[in-house]
């Protein structure tokens, strides 16, 4: 069979890195071929060098079997490779349609034809199954619908190669199902896909062939049907990746962290349900909760309650038997409470902060590493590299790389290391491995249960569910802001726990 | 990574920075120089050079105006410095220098029964006055995120018409017969502190000493002190911040209460320099106020280089001040400050330039060293 897109021996070189180095990627016609490697595998530069945003220094390009050079978007348009980003490029106080014209729009006499751009809209959103409300404003509607918008932006173009850049990173399980049901359909409509992604289960599921890439270098194709996950993580990493979370009995002593009757009204006008509803549990030492849920259920609020980032209308937190309810977020950080936030940008870390500064954002105060109000930097640059030693963070310039310029996974590692090395008594991980590659993901998911068996209270909150069944020794679902269910993850199917998930089942608290 | 590399990889963006600075003030004064050359080309190379040398014509008098006209600027070149480093945009500098100045004459004419601290305590009720006047826009900022470029431009005017309304109705400060404030009690002056033996006949007085001391004080905040990694913090990231565990609505605050006192304390010592400057009832923003965003742009928001900033803007300020022995005006100046600010702004520009052409050596070096082996 032919090949509709070759690209034969690239080599990228950027100064002091080889990002890609005689790289080899062929995809047939109608098939989706996943695109696998590790952050900084070179799968972007790859597809930015398909896309002609970069020149390779030495390969060819070959579409439908032709060679090709490929200057910039608008040829890859041209060819018909169409490409939905990881971060959507879409204007959001315009429509749904005027995005999908934008750029493309017919004119008569100066004015927008906008009639037949919409039937058109409709008819490939009713072909390929992507309901959208082209009046809807982009802003007003869920990252799942966007996504939608980028598919349609690439088909009303007619694209028959379509990129899709770590597509499902920002949506919730439902929402996967719903795209890989799209890519299939549009696979057997004879478009071609690539489909970019570290997580292996996805890949099982959709992909009929898979390229691995590790350190800007071609590792080689496999069929994916034939291939099991744990040869394909192997093929990724480089070594024997386990899957599996090893992890002993949990041997939950003392109570920790005790939430009572917790409630956060929603302040928006028109919503009368309770953002958190009456919430009540605990967390032990030495074990692992885990709030289980689909995003949106309240578990950000719940967390930023705990932490005290945001205010709560009713209830308690206990930890260690002390009221924490009024305290200050500084007083919590430093009697007990460790946070790992949800997003790392916003929480985490002042990106245009040096490592070294971040790492001791939440200890800069102490006497450790300040005296008299001024900073010790000697002993703030020793423990900053002793951490980066010790969790293998990566950087271009070591303690004073600008955060900024690391790559997600070794920004997370930062937090991760700062928030475990600091002494508390309760961890608060908030999806801990998103956006991660498998092996940043078996390193922290090892740190979790180490420090559950060193004797500290975990509560994870997790949207993946092969994370929460592998990892907790409890799990709590929340649905709506309230607690639906507590389950015991060797007792529950993964089936089970997607229906209290979703508030079709409600079991005993 | 060992110490002394951190070093080299610091100073050299220290240097790309101080490049591209110089950078800006070489275009400036090519341009200052072309329009010497359309408006007068007789005397054109005459001009260039009084502008570059006229501070040096009276000996050390020259010198001592530079410092005397360097100091309030370098003031309030470090308030918007400082606000900017901690993620504020104080454009309210002049209104606050207006606050600060008519709090130091209040105090240089009421209270003459203070002796020998006279001046300090008239120069610190200038500091506290512009820091009360820069709390509102903090407030706001902080509690209800309002942005402080709106309340700081409102607030200049609010200042500038109350400092009239105050001046016109206070019998005690205001002089009738000129319509601006009465001159402060000669113990208020700012003391001299031998300077003018050193500078003989220039205006110099110990405000210039007050300032790099301040100067060196905000430097060290922002460097070494926890609270400056707060206020920093916060300005580059709120949410972070208070996760953190800082509070960032005093952190705020207190950032801009600190900018509003350095340039109150500019307003002081203006007017308590005895050279004959009174505050005129007129409905005109104070200039100083708005030379310290160019100071700041130009030191590159670095205390440090705030310093050397002012004290090039002065110098050639007094060196414009002689252009009037030729046939041009010394506005020609004010282009030439304009047109060097302007350039700063290119400074990421020319940054990039600069670490281009870097890469491209090194790359160059790595590839021969290839080659050889």
């Amino acid at each position: 069979m032919d090949y509709i897109i070759e690209m034969l021996g690239i080599t990228k070189e950027f100064p002091g890195i080889i990002a890609n180095d005689n790289i080899t990627l062929q995809v047939k016609k109608g098939e989706i071929h996943a695109l696998l490697g590790e952050n900084g595998a070179g799968k972007s530069t790859l597809m930015s060098v398909l896309f002609g945003l970069y020149q390779p220094e030495k390969g060819i390009i070959k579409i439908k079997g032709k060679e090709v050079k490929i200057n910039g978007p608008l040829d890859a348009n041209e060819l018909g490779i169409g490409m939905v980003h990881q971060h959507f490029k879409l204007v959001h106080n315009f429509t749904v349609l005027q995005n999908i014209v934008l750029g493309i729009e017919t004119v008569k006499g100066g004015k927008l034809q906008m009639k037949e751009a919409r039937e058109k809209v409709i008819a490939l959103s009713n072909k390929y199954n992507l309901a959208v409300d082209p009046d809807a404003l982009i802003s007003d509607i869920t990252v799942g619908m966007q996504q939608r918008v980028e598919i349609l932006k690439m088909l009303y173009r007619d694209n028959d190669i379509l990129i899709f850049d770590e597509p499902t990173a920002v949506l919730t399980p439902q929402e996967i199902d719903e795209l890989m049901k799209v890519m299939k359909g549009l696979a057997d409509e004879g478009k071609s896909i690539i489909f970019i992604t570290h997580k292996l289960n996805e890949i099982k599921a959709v992909a009929d062939r898979c390229s691995v890439l590790r350190r800007g270098k071609y590792i080689g194709t496999v069929d994916v049907k034939t291939t099991d996950k744990e040869a394909m993580s192997e093929m990724m990493v480089g070594r024997k990746v386990n899957l599996v979370v090893e992890k002993g009995e949990a041997k939950p002593t003392d109570t920790i962290l005790e939430v009572d009757n917790l409630v956060i009204k929603n302040k928006k006008q028109g919503h009368t349900k309770n953002l958190i509803n009456n919430i009540s549990f605990n967390v032990r030492k030495g074990e692992i909760v885990c709030i289980a849920g689909i995003d949106g259920n309240g578990q950000t609020e719940l967390v930023q309650a705990i932490t005290g980032l945001m205010p709560i209308d009713s209830g308690k937190v206990f930890l260690n038997g002390e009221d924490f309810t009024n305290k200050s977020i500084r007083y919590r950080n430093t009697h007990g409470m460790s946070h790992i936030p949800e997003d790392r940008h916003k929480h985490g870390l002042v990106l245009d902060y040096t490592l070294a500064e971040n790492i001791v954002l939440q200890e800069y105060f102490t006497d450790e590493f300040s005296k008299a109000g001024f900073l010790k930097k000697d002993s703030i640059n020793k423990y900053a590299e002793k951490l980066i030693d010790k969790f293998d963070i990566r950087s271009g310039q070591g303690i004073i790389t600008k955060c900024r310029s690391m790559s997600g996974g070794n920004q997370q590692k930062a937090i991760v290391a700062r928030e475990i090395t600091k002494k508390h008594d309760l961890l608060l991980a908030v999806q801990p491995t998103r956006g991660l590659d498998v092996g940043a993901i078996e390193f922290i998911h090892k740190q979790l249960v180490e420090q559950r068996d060193n004797g500290s209270a975990v509560l994870l909150v997790s949207l993946e569910l092969d994370e929460v069944m592998n990892l907790s020794d409890r799990i709590l679902v929340i649905y709506e802001g309230e607690i639906v269910a507590e389950v015991d993850p060797k007792k529950v199917s993964i089936k089970e726990l997607g229906l209290y998930m979703a508030g079709s089942k409600k079991g005993e608290k | 990574m060992s110490a002394e590399k951190v070093k080299d990889k610091k100073s050299g963006n220290g240097s790309v920075g101080v490049i591209s600075s110089i950078f800006a003030i070489i275009v400036g004064l090519i341009v200052g120089f072309i329009i010497l050359l359309i408006s007068c080309p007789n005397e054109a190379v005459g001009g260039f050079v009084t502008i570059l040398t006229g501070a040096l014509t009276h000996g050390t008098k020259g010198l001592g105006d530079v410092l005397y006209q360097a100091t309030p600027i370098i003031l309030t070149g470090l308030s918007v410095a400082f606000a900017f480093k901690t993620g504020l945009f104080n454009i309210g500098a002049s209104g606050q220098v207006i606050v600060g100045a008519f709090a130091s004459v209040t105090v240089g004419i009421m209270c003459k029964s203070l002796g020998g601290v006279h001046w300090l305590v008239a120069l610190l009720a200038s500091a506290v006055a512009g820091a009360l006047w820069a709390i509102i826009p903090g407030l706001f900022k902080a509690v209800f995120n309002v942005s402080e470029v709106i309340s700081c431009i409102m607030m200049n005017y609010i200042g500038m018409y109350f400092v009239n309304y105050m001046v016109k109705k206070t019998p005690a400060i205001f002089d009738n017969m000129r319509n601006q404030s009465k001159p402060v009690a000669s113990t208020a002056n700012l003391p001299k502190a031998g300077l003018d033996k050193i500078f003989a006949g220039s205006s110099a007085n110990v405000g210039i000493i007050i300032a790099i001391i301040v100067v060196i004080i905000i430097y060290i905040i922002l460097t070494k002190t926890t609270f400056g990694f707060e206020l920093k913090a916060v300005g580059l990231n709120r949410d972070a911040s208070r996760y953190a565990g800082i509070n960032e609505k005093k952190s705020i605050i207190l950032s801009m209460m600190i900018a509003g006192a350095l340039s109150g304390l500019a307003g002081g010592m203006i007017y308590l320099s005895g050279t004959g400057k009174y505050i005129e009832v007129v409905d005109v923003l104070c200039d100083e106020g708005f030379t310290g965003i160019s100071v700041a742009l130009l030191g590159l928001s670095n205390p440090i280089g705030v310093l050397f900033a002012g004290l090039f803007i002065a110098y050639i300020t007094t060196g414009g001040f002689y252009l009037q022995l030729y046939s041009f005006s010394t506005e020609i100046i004010d282009i030439i400050i304009a047109v060097i600010i302007y350039f700063s702004a290119f400074s990421l520009f020319v940054k990039n330039v600069i670490a281009k052409i870097k890469v491209k050596k090194e790359l160059k070096a790595e590839s021969k060293e290839g080659g050889n082996k």
